[in-house]
């Protein structure tokens, strides 16, 4: 607050202060603090034509090789994370990730964005440019644009400093079936890359666990590998992103809504050595720890070779590696073989993950 | 990862278990003690790869599973109390009392933390001079240090708002227990490493001389866990009874005897109810007369608990070895991991977890 805000001129009110280093609830208020927020904040950062049109929703253009054919991908997802900046990432990145993935696994190209923000009284404008500076360069990097938006403020104590929603908007290309449901027997299980680094990421930022790890997130934006695999393998009948509950939780579902079975063999599932460790101290199993920037490929096998030539060029699949197959019988479980040749289950994950006692 | 792959060496266990067929000319009943070793045993199907001859039986070694209700109860109530900060192992959260469990208690408002370390729950006690703080202190020898050590500095900074909610239990009188029981079964003892790291091994050739049954002290990886299992099964094909140590690298004869003295600094041998086993005398570990003033039993007078047991568990057998998780009806229908009826379905160290986890298919 500086002397020019407040010019006290006979008696008249205090000129309102439009000049904040914290978010206020006027900030939602939907008056002239939440129309300078979003333009200096928001607008400039997501700059696109529908957004700048200012309306109550955004017009948008089909893609020019839609034609009118194909089908629309169309989802959301609500993103909380503590803390909001992590060792790989951080709460905007996230948010931006997450839509593009989700619309990714039904074979989509990614579109359009939106983006809702909820803000906690107090919260540091500087930490909103961050994350708002981060989800820009996250579209950019995904080739996605942000066109609309919206922004609330709860008072202190009744939210954890910054909420995003994100809803998301793809293209599926005529021709292209993908789905959890098209498992079949003698299909291959691929995996993009090491497991457990998010989850692992995330919870050592926190510092509870006195845990001092270099584990990054794995954060990204799948859609440019997702195309890679595709052209590499047309035929491929599952993509799916392992994000909370980890591999095991995605593969049992997979397992239940193709009606098949899955068996992984234990020593083919990559895990980096930092995580292993980690999870190892902390009884955790990488098996069941979230990832963010990793997609479940379940193909033919015929494409097999390919598709997994294509991930390894790729600069987020290099570690990509043949986990799996499907099979017939013991319709909704997932086996695993272990490096000794016995055989286990490797079931949903029950409730949080709590570490253990000794 | 150095330390722990060597112990998961593919080519070694193979050999190890050839040394055991080659070794066993008849059946035999082991009982590992502790539920890590149950886990690590399912996890890896060693179980599978075993000879027929070769029964493994699981102990009661699991902290969360013998916990008495009555206790968890008044965790419960404690928890829920306003001027309370309840801590708490992650494990406990889940384990139903006879009403509700931690988790519900949060939901509807009790300040419940987990922690890592009780440790750390000092110095919440330090950061909250408003609240008592109260840590949930259950486990066996291998948790009780750490706690001692927690007592022993709430005390130093003279903290007059901490306290423990203390259960301890102690692995021999347990092992007198099975092995004086009538329906026993047992043959031979995988001792839990871990325990031992702390209380060494100098409390069972006493035991093994009593009862006549072979002790290894025995660790948690595939190959320790074979290793064990392969000591014990020669002295028994051998006909002898001793104590021997397949943990070497972890475990000393004396054990850690700084951890030893922190303990009785702290704690005293008394009776102690298992939950779903009963009372067995001097089996656990209580609060000294001296450190009365950090016992939250009695700085918070809980009274009128009425336990209830589900009528279905059969965990008190599944805890003596005297049944397998899945001869319960209701394993796997009306007790799973999401509705537990008993704590050894919810604890990662109780043996229906781990049955219901890694082999259900056989159930």
């Amino acid at each position: 607050m500086t002397s020019e805000n407040v010019t006290m001129q006979g008696p008249v009110c205090p000129l309102p202060i439009s000049h904040y280093d914290h978010i206020m609830l006027g900030h939602g208020s939907g008056g002239k603090m939440t129309h300078d927020l979003v333009k200096r904040l928001f607008a400039s950062a997501f700059n696109n034509e529908a957004l700048a049109a200012g309306d109550d929703s955004a017009s948008l253009p089909l893609p020019a090789a839609a034609q009118l054919e194909g089908r629309l991908s169309f989802t959301t997802d609500s993103h909380i994370v503590s803390p909001l900046f992590f060792p790989g990432g951080d709460i905007g990145r996230l948010a931006v990730c997450g839509t593009v993935n989700d619309l990714c696994m039904l074979g989509a190209e990614p579109l359009y964005l939106t983006a809702g923000f909820i803000l906690e009284e107090g919260l540091s404008i500087e930490i909103l440019q961050r994350v708002v500076r981060a989800m820009q360069a996250a579209a950019i990097e995904a080739g996605v644009q942000i066109v609309a938006g919206d922004t609330k403020v709860v008072e202190k104590g009744k939210a954890d400093g910054l909420f995003i929603n994100t809803a998301g908007l793809g293209w599926i290309p005529a021709g292209r079936h993908i789905s959890g449901s098209l498992a079949r027997p003698g299909d291959v299980v691929l995996i993009s890359g090491s497991l457990g680094d998010h989850g692992m990421a995330v919870l050592t930022a926190r510092g509870e666990l006195g845990l001092e790890t270099g584990i990054q997130s794995d954060v990204a934006p799948l859609n440019s590998l997702i195309a890679a695999v595709l052209k590499a393998a047309p035929n491929t009948h599952v993509l799916r992103d392992p994000t909370r509950g980890g591999l095991g939780t995605t593969l049992n579902e997979i397992a239940a809504q193709s009606k098949i079975s899955i068996w992984l063999d234990e020593t083919a599932i990559p895990v980096s050595p930092a995580v292993r460790s980690a999870c190892e101290m902390l009884g955790f199993d990488p098996l069941y720890v979230a990832n963010e920037g990793k997609v479940i490929v379940i193909l033919p096998a015929a494409e097999a070779q390919a598709g997994l030539a294509a991930m390894k060029q790729h600069p987020l699949g290099q570690s990509a590696a043949k986990i799996g197959e499907i099979k017939e019988g013991s319709a909704g479980r997932v086996q695993l073989r272990t490096a000794f040749g016995s055989t286990r289950i490797l079931d949903m994950l029950a409730g949080e993950m709590l570490p253990r006692i000794c | 990862m150095r330390f722990t792959d060597e112990f998961r060496d593919a080519s070694m266990v193979k050999t190890v278990l050839e040394e055991i067929r080659r070794t066993v000319t008849r059946p035999w009943v082991l009982m590992e003690i502790c539920g890590g070793q149950t886990h690590a045993i399912m996890r890896y199907g060693l179980d599978q790869l075993l000879p027929p001859e070769v029964e493994l039986v699981h102990g009661p070694g699991c902290p969360v599973c013998v916990t008495p209700l009555e206790l968890i109860d008044k965790a419960l109530a404690i928890a829920a109390r306003p001027d309370v900060i309840f801590t708490s192992f992650g494990d406990m959260l889940r384990v139903p009392g006879s009403q509700a469990d931690l988790f519900s208690i949060r939901a509807r408002g009790g300040q419940v933390r987990v922690v890592y370390s009780p440790l750390d729950a000092v110095r919440i006690a330090q950061e909250n001079p408003d609240h008592q703080v109260v840590f949930f202190a259950i486990g066996f020898e291998t948790t009780a240090p750490a706690n001692a050590a927690s007592v022993i500095q709430a005390k130093a900074l003279g903290l007059k708002n901490y306290s423990i909610l203390a259960s301890h239990v102690c692995v021999p009188p347990a092992m007198h227990a099975i092995l004086g029981s009538p329906a026993n079964r047992i043959q031979g003892f995988l001792a839990a490493g871990h325990v031992c790291s702390v209380m060494g091994t100098w409390e069972y050739p006493p035991i093994a001389a009593q009862y006549q049954v072979p002790i290894v002290v025995t660790g948690f990886e595939p190959l320790d866990l074979l290793n064990g299992i392969l000591m014990t099964l020669r002295q028994l094909e051998a006909g002898k009874a001793g104590v021997e140590n397949a943990y070497p690298r972890v475990v000393t004869e004396r054990g850690n005897v700084a951890a030893q003295k922190m303990i009785l600094q702290v704690f005293e041998p008394c009776d102690r109810q298992w939950r779903g086993i009963g009372l067995i005398p001097m089996s656990g570990l209580g609060l000294r007369a001296e450190m009365e003033e950090f016992d939250a039993e009695k700085r918070f007078s809980v009274s009128g608990i009425q336990t209830r047991e589900s009528e279905l568990c059969i965990a008190g057998q599944v805890l003596q070895g005297l049944k397998k998780p899945h001869h319960c009806p209701a394993f796997g229908r009306q007790c799973t991991p999401e509705t537990p009826l008993g704590a050894p379905m919810v604890s990662s160290e109780g043996a229906c977890s781990a049955y219901f986890r890694y082999h259900r298919e056989e159930a």
